[in-house]
């Protein structure tokens, strides 16, 4: 149980010639919820892509739960992408699909539940995540911004991932939704005993949510650690970030 | 990594351990739910104490298990009873289904509605480009030439080698086939004739209509549906620019103003494509073809062909912006509208065809 959930040696990334990682080494273990910051560009989205093996490195390797997502075969990186659970920026939920059919798509990948099965919980993880019932009849475009994370969220959680990546987890919500966002995330983490990712610029979530945090600069991790460590050690990214907002 | 689930009956109690999670439950789905089955199970004590992780899947499947009442004697850690509480707190059955009967009178009344609806909508964009237009005569310094000519290259200029290469090949083909029957009957001569007539007039606009629906009029559909779904449309009109005028009005007057020109070109194609073909099927000489070819063709089938081309223009754009102008914010509404605009183009084109055909009986054909 020892082994991080994931690791990245080495990490390479070149796009269109020039490089966003240079030799990044990140190792992230069990139940931690690592804020990744970094100013614009610094390759953070990049990294998420990486960890979900929507991009292969150039260079290096990305483990997750100790596997190579690029090595492995079709069933067993089918078998990884079941254990993580992503929430993209823009929710990325299918606009075809009502909210229902949305959450309910993974678990009917899985060919194994009966739809009783899945109704429940696709209503359970609509609660999770403050849902009504008949929300799950909306489609996503009659959503708000707020209602449309919730959504993804539940769509994220639908397989009780061990790991949830989150990609500006509350970038164009208002500070209240925001910091209602920002406990819900904590509370299910808890509940669920999940392992996060999210990549954020935002003081407050950090500062409610992350336990570790990893700076990113110049293509390599500048200085991780928890979050008092990090800040302790003064690093000029994160000072900045901080003065910006109120102080850590 | 996940220990396998397990279910025992040990000293007149169900004792579960291991894990119970959806991955964990995945591969041993079949054996659980058969042991689960299994009805005495329900009336004894139930020993969760030694899972490892439950979670809300595995809770869905005890909850119905039990039936949808809480065991007599359940052992289970805090947290573990928080997850089957959860569940055991939604309510049971699916909320009901609004009930979706349809009359024969409705089942007959929406199609016609959505062709209204459709009519509507249709003759609501030919009226704002008729605005637009008005106040364009007004206001000369608004015209969006930038956007006009920008359509005209792209459904004129870029379609050229396409329509070249079909009409090429249809006037190959038709050539050959006609000049094997009208041998014959030793009228080697009328090839002409009937390739010329055919093509400027009939094939020419026809063909070129259908290639332009299927390149442009869909092209147009979806990017003003991808324009509607990215919220761009609005930003437009947030900024004080008319979407009519800036992105409605130029599709159709580029297009209108491109079918002609690239009906001739398709039909010069066709034509030289015939005249090949004659030339090496019947040993027609070229000079002859083309002197033939004046006096064979009246001059006003050339203009029913550009004029053709010109309504057939005005047409595929108009309801290519139509549909474009009906996609709903998500994916299967642009999918659907731009088959619809394809189709429904391709269909009016043919039908406004055989309007052209009544309309046109008396004209430049050359009488015997």
């Amino acid at each position: 149980m020892n082994t991080p959930v994931v690791e990245i040696s080495g990490l390479r990334t070149a796009i269109g010639g020039r490089d966003i990682h240079r030799g990044l080494d990140l190792a992230i273990g069990r139940g931690q919820i690592l804020g990744l910051v970094g100013g614009s560009g610094s390759g953070k989205t990049t990294l998420l892509r990486q960890i979900i093996g929507l991009m292969a490195p150039t260079a290096g390797s990305v483990r997750l739960f100790g596997e190579d997502l690029h090595r492995a075969g079709r069933v067993a990186q089918r078998e990884l992408r079941q254990r993580v659970g992503v929430l993209f920026q823009g929710g990325a939920l299918f606009s075809a699909l009502p909210v229902f059919d949305n959450i309910a798509f993974p678990l009917r990948e899985l060919r194994a539940l009966d739809e009783d099965w899945i109704r429940r919980l696709v209503e359970l993880k609509l609660a999770m995540v403050e849902l009504e019932v008949h929300h799950g009849t909306l489609m996503p475009a009659e959503l708000s911004g707020g209602m449309v994370k919730r959504a993804a969220l539940a769509r994220a959680l639908a397989l009780e991932p061990e790991l949830l990546l989150l990609d500006e987890p509350t970038a164009g919500l208002d500070p209240k939704r925001s910091a209602s966002f920002v406990s819900l995330l904590g509370q299910l983490q808890r509940e669920l005993g999940l392992t996060v990712v999210m990549v954020t610029h935002d003081v407050e979530t950090l500062k409610g949510l992350a336990t570790h945090v990893a700076v990113l600069a110049d293509g390599r991790i500048a200085a991780t650690g928890t979050v008092d460590e990090v800040v302790a050690a003064g690093n000029a990214y994160f000072d900045n970030l901080a003065g910006n907002g109120e102080a850590f | 990594m996940n220990a396998a689930p397990r279910l025992q009956v040990e000293s007149g109690a169900v004792v579960l351990s291991g894990d119970w999670t959806l991955a964990a439950l995945l591969p041993v789905m079949t054996t659980v739910r058969m042991s689960l089955k299994d009805g005495n199970l329900l009336r004894l004590p139930w020993d969760l104490s030694a899972v490892g992780r439950l979670d809300s899947a595995a809770a869905v499947l005890l909850w119905r298990t039990w039936q949808g009442r809480w065991p007599a004697q359940l052992k289970v850690s805090p947290t573990q009873r928080r997850v089957l509480e959860r569940v055991a707190a939604m309510p049971s059955a699916p909320p009901a289904a609004a009930a979706g009967r349809v009359t024969p009178v409705e089942r007959l009344g929406r199609p016609v509605l959505g062709v209204l609806d459709h009519l509507y909508g249709m003759v609501a964009v030919l009226g704002q480009i008729l605005i637009d237009l008005a106040h364009l005569m007004r206001h000369p310094s608004e015209i969006p030439w930038k956007e006009i000519t920008a359509n005209i290259y792209k459904a004129g200029a870029t379609g050229l080698p396409v329509t070249a290469l079909v009409g090429f090949l249809i006037g190959v083909t038709l050539s050959y086939l006609s000049a094997l029957q009208l041998r014959s009957v030793g009228a080697d001569l009328l090839i002409v004739d009937l390739l010329g007539i055919s093509i400027i007039r009939e094939l020419g606009p026809v063909l070129v209509a259908v290639l332009v629906a299927g390149r442009s009029g869909s092209a147009m559909t979806a990017q003003i549906g991808v324009m509607r779904v990215t919220e761009e449309i609005d930003a437009l009109t947030a900024m004080g620019v008319s979407r009519s005028l800036r992105v409605i009005l130029p599709k159709i007057l580029g297009l209108t103003a491109a079918m002609p020109l690239l009906v001739l070109w398709a039909s010069v194609m066709a034509l030289l494509g015939g005249m090949l073909a004659a030339w090496v099927q019947l040993d027609f000489s070229v000079v002859y073809f083309i002197e033939r070819l004046q006096r064979a063709v009246p001059v006003a089938n050339l203009l029913i062909g550009l004029g053709k081309g010109l309504a057939f223009g005005l047409v595929i754009a108009w309801v290519a912006c139509h549909f474009g102008l009906r996609v709903r914010p998500n994916t299967e509404s642009l999918s659907a509208n731009t088959t619809r605009s394809v189709v429904t183009s391709i269909t009016l084109v043919i039908l406004l065809d055989a309007l052209f055909a009544i309309a046109t009986k008396e004209i430049g054909v050359p009488q015997l």
